[in-house]
């Protein structure tokens, strides 16, 4: 048998059925990878004896016939949703020593199915990044490396410490969230799959805010089918969160039916960019001829307005960004720095807590809804947000769902890119659309770069319809059959 | 109409428009399940939501939202079924959030009016702007400690309309008959107590002056006051000094500015108080707001009657002047006990017993009519003893302070203290024939032409029956008997 740690869900479901192990040896065996895996600095908090308890909790129920559907599963949520009693500081200074009184709605989820909670792990500031080299609390490194070469890669971001445990076999799972491609572009960076639904599937509640119009909370794992599983677990409509959908959530395990017959495919031509890899534009020919085979049809469609996105998002993301974290002003909780009056205790607490990224953002935030200028910047980017969505819409009309790649590039070594914002903002120039649009997204692995490093492709689907997306995605990586490993942990751990 | 200010150089009309932010009556916060009692504890009535922690998010309280309909209803106005909520961003030590939830583009109730009762009788339309919700702030405490700032975040949250005016006010009497309508509508409403000290109405006054007829002027906006002295008095003096500045040659300038109730004046926020670039953008934690109109109709449908038709009403059934009517009306719980006191009895008496009896002893006791000394049942008893004669008026009077006094009931005090009216005419004529035998130097005076005299026998016999003493027949017998 394979190693705990290497287990899926779906697996590690049988095998606890099957009694073949244990919640309580599942947890320990986690415990020790989580602990092994420190180098990476994925892990923020790691909380051990909850994860016990909460396996001992899983064991008993496994042993009265009553298992739940994700019980026994260790888990790494990521730092920006609330965990009751644990610190939960988004990544950031300024959040230093906050121990929530509450619980998020979807972690609580997660719990109330009866997985387990390993620990919190990093992430870019206020998920403010595609690297996780900006961590307040020091650089996550990428499991992986390019072979002959020892240099770190970064994870991706922001949810760069979920993807890392996930890949390092340091968590079975772990929950992410994605506001600009936050979920998709690391799992790319990682070779796992990510999969940020469609926006209002999940409770926001709980969730530290980083853009709210934008952010989905969404499952890390290492196949479809766990995707499936666990985004099951955590989706609903929440009534403590007004953008949550009150719509039921379908069995998305029972739609990874492997038939793709007579879908239609859109692949928008607009992503054919300027500059990208030969390697990528060669990857996704392989996944147009893996969806044609599977007798799906690959129709060519146009988003015109997909080069707009980015500015759009650079805009909106950092106005509301720039709303939301007014909060952390020193005054009721987390970092305080004081001064001779309020303003003086503001600047010291927000200069001191605020890593560079989030002050730009901020910075940018505040100037685009500034008299003057918001009619030009913010308002201007909600109508190309509008007409982006209604491109969508058009396409969908045509096509059930579209196929693209997930990343322009593969990782990148930690300190590439550090110095030039606007190359960092490019990683998200295939995922950023699809928050924009507030549509379903998944990242599947699907092969791997010419410096041997994981690549991923994109699934992207109608609103509420992530059934079909993780089918097509199911299709995708078995025909990929990714199988390739991480440099680290080193050997079978 | 408009009443004019006469200035050293001629005469100026003054402009005002009133901000009136006012507290909703509800259990629970705007967006958080939290209390809203007044005088509670420090930050013992405050939610995660409301104190903004990460990640909390606010959720509309459908009772606020309708409470808001049913008020811009009140006031005639558009109720807009679909309105959007804002942000509104800026720093302060008891704004949780930084930023506060308010509607900016899209209120939730558009164009209304409201009928002034001026003092001569007639009434003056004024137009109400818009009527919208937003959250109240907390309350920065800078007086408990020597060098620190307490933070009270019980108001945080809590449900405010800011209802606007048109500019159509043009007295500091007018603003104060403005706020008194707007109170009165809002009380009978049931959606804001409009408690001034409690601060659950206050007013901004935004005031400008103008030769009349001309283009409107530079306005200042007052801040905060809270109450309808000081919003009288504050345009009073912002007027003055407007006038003043502009005919010493000077020009007013466009800004914020304090009322000092102590001293009586306007003065200007520090610039750093009001420099601020709220930058306002929708709230993306909240979704349009969507009425369904047949819930707005049913709201309009169960509307209770309003000041303006109870009026209306007061003046055609009951036959009462506008003015008496104005005032029962004012408030719901006068008009209710006037209608219980009037009902079936002859309601020109009803009304001069609540409004001069009854007022007169509220006043004195500092009550409100929602308590009253004397039910609207034993108030109407003690009328049917005097229109049944007996009781006089006079007696009347004295009954009622007993009452107030014991609450006991008219019928139980005139028992008890032999009250009932003499009316039978031989124990009159007794008292009569013993006064004029008594006062007989008076009598002669009087039929020699002193007929003013007549009130002091009246007095003398009235004072030998103790007070009870039908007057019209004291009058008759004793006219007969000088006469005779």
């Amino acid at each position: 048998m394979a190693a705990l740690t290497d287990l899926t869900i779906a697996e590690a479901r049988d095998g606890l059925a099957a009694r073949k192990f244990s919640a309580r040896e599942l947890a320990e065996a986690h415990i020790a990878a989580m602990v092994r895996a420190r180098p990476l600095n994925a892990y923020l908090v790691e909380t051990p004896e909850r994860a016990l308890a909460m396996a001992a909790a899983s064991d008993a129920r496994i042993a009265r016939g009553e298992a739940l559907p994700m019980d026994g599963m260790p888990l790494a949520i990521k730092d920006l949703f609330c965990t009751e009693g644990v610190l939960t500081t988004a990544g950031s200074r300024i959040l230093a020593g906050f121990a929530p009184p509450y619980e998020s709605t979807v972690t609580g989820k997660l719990w109330q199915a009866g997985a387990v909670m390993l620990g919190k792990v990093n992430m870019d500031e206020f998920a403010m990044g595609s690297s996780n080299a900006t961590c307040a609390h020091g650089a996550v490194e990428n499991p992986w490396r390019r072979p002959g070469d020892n240099r770190p890669l970064v994870p991706g971001g922001s949810s760069g410490g979920s993807a890392a445990a996930v890949a390092a076999r340091a968590a079975i799972a772990a929950t992410g969230t994605d506001t600009g491609g936050s979920i998709r572009q690391p799992a790319s960076f990682c070779g796992i799959v990510g999969m940020k639904p469609t926006y209002g599937r999940c409770s926001r509640w709980g969730i530290v805010a980083f853009a709210s119009s934008l952010d989905q909370a969404g499952p890390m794992t290492r196949s479809v089918r766990d995707a499936a599983i666990m985004l099951k677990a955590m989706a609903g409509h929440d009534p403590k969160d007004s953008t949550s959908a009150p719509l039921p959530v379908p069995d998305f395990e029972a739609a990874l039916t492997g038939e793709i017959k007579g879908l239609r495919i859109g692949i928008p031509r607009e992503y054919r960019i300027e500059g990208m890899p030969a390697e990528i534009e060669a990857l996704w020919q392989r996944g147009i001829d893996w969806i044609k085979a599977a007798g799906a049809e690959p129709i060519e469609i146009s988003l015109k307005l997909t080069k707009y996105a980015l500015p759009a998002y650079y805009i909106i993301a950092p106005a509301e960004a720039s709303s939301n974290l007014a909060r952390y002003d020193g005054v009721r909780f987390g970092l305080r720095v004081p001064g001779q009056s309020l303003d003086e205790m503001y600047e010291n607490t927000r200069a001191e807590g605020f890593g560079p990224e989030v002050r730009r953002r901020i910075l940018i935030g505040t100037y685009v809804l500034s008299a003057g200028y918001y009619d030009a910047y913010y308002l201007k980017a909600q109508q190309v947000r509008t007409l982006i969505a209604r491109d969508f819409a058009a396409a969908f009309e045509r096509c059930d769902a579209l196929l693209t790649p997930t990343a322009p590039s593969a990782a990148f070594a930690l300190g590439e890119k550090q110095d030039d914002p606007i190359a960092m903002y490019l990683n998200d120039v295939f995922t950023v659309p699809v928050n924009l649009a507030g549509l379903p997204g998944i990242s599947v692995p699907a092969g791997l770069s010419a410096e041997g490093l994981p690549l991923g492709l994109q699934v992207i689907g109608r609103a509420f319809d992530e059934a079909t997306v993780l089918r097509v995605g199911g299709v995708i990586e078995s025909a990929a059959g990714f199988a390739a490993r991480p440099a680290l942990p080193p050997g079978d751990g | 109409m408009a009443a004019l200010v006469e200035g050293r150089t001629g005469a100026w009309e003054v402009v005002i428009g009133l901000e009136v932010h006012a507290q909703i009556i509800s259990r629970a916060k705007l967006f958080s399940g939290a209390a809203t009692a007044f005088g509670a504890e420090p930050n013992t009535q405050v939610s995660t939501v409301d104190a903004a922690f990460p990640g909390m998010l606010p959720v509309i309280n459908r009772h606020c939202v309708e409470q808001a309909v049913r008020t811009g209803l009140g006031l005639d106005a558009e109720i807009n079924l679909v309105s959007v909520f804002d942000r509104k961003n800026y720093f302060y030590a008891d704004l949780p959030a930084g930023y506060q939830i308010s509607q900016y583009s899209r209120p939730i109730v558009g164009k209304g009016k409201l009928s002034l009762d001026l003092p001569d009788g007639s009434s003056r339309e004024i137009g109400i702007t818009r009527l919208h919700l937003e959250q109240d702030a907390g309350k920065s405490l800078h007086d408990q400690h020597p060098t620190l700032t307490y933070v009270d975040l019980n108001r945080a949250g809590v449900a405010l309309m800011e209802i606007v005016s048109e500019p159509d006010i043009r007295s500091a009497e007018e603003a104060g008959a403005y706020l008194r309508k707007l109170r009165s509508i809002l009380r009978y409403l049931g959606t804001c107590d409009g408690n001034m000290e409690e601060g659950s109405l206050r007013c901004d006054c935004n005031v400008s002056v103008r030769r009349p007829g001309a283009a409107l002027g530079t306005r200042c906006e007052i801040k905060n006051v809270n109450s309808i002295r000081f919003v009288m008095q504050a345009i009073e003096y912002e007027a003055r000094r407007q006038i003043e500045v502009i005919e010493e040659g000077g020009t007013v300038k466009q800004e914020t500015r304090l009322f000092d109730a102590g001293r009586g004046v306007t003065r200007p926020m520090r610039s750093k108080e009001e420099a601020h670039d709220y930058r306002y953008f929708p709230d993306p934690d909240l979704l349009p707001l969507t009425l369904d109109p047949a819930w707005v109709e049913g709201l309009r449908r169960a509307l209770p009657e309003l000041p303006d038709a109870k009026k209306a009403r007061f003046i055609a059934a009951y036959k009462l002047s506008p003015n008496d009517a104005g005032v029962l009306v004012g408030e719901q719980s006068s008009a209710d006990y006037f209608e219980m006191v009037a009902k079936g009895r002859d309601p020109k008496l009803a009304a001069n017993w609540v409004m001069v009896e009854l007022y007169g002893v509220l006043n004195r006791l500092g009550l409100g009519i929602e308590r009253p000394p004397v039910s609207a049942a034993a108030l109407g008893e003690l009328i049917d003893l005097i229109v049944d004669g007996t009781l006089s008026g006079r007696l009347a009077k004295d009954v009622f302070a007993a009452m107030v006094e014991t609450g006991k009931s008219a019928a139980a005090l005139v028992e008890e203290r032999g009250l009932k009216q003499v009316t039978d005419s031989a124990a009159i004529a007794g008292a009569i024939d013993a006064i004029l035998a008594a006062e007989a130097g008076k009598v002669a005076e009087y039929r020699a032409g002193k007929e003013k005299l007549f009130g002091y026998f009246v007095g003398q016999v009235m004072k030998a029956t103790g007070g009870k003493a039908n007057p019209a027949l004291v009058n008759e017998a004793l006219r007969r008997k000088l006469a005779g």
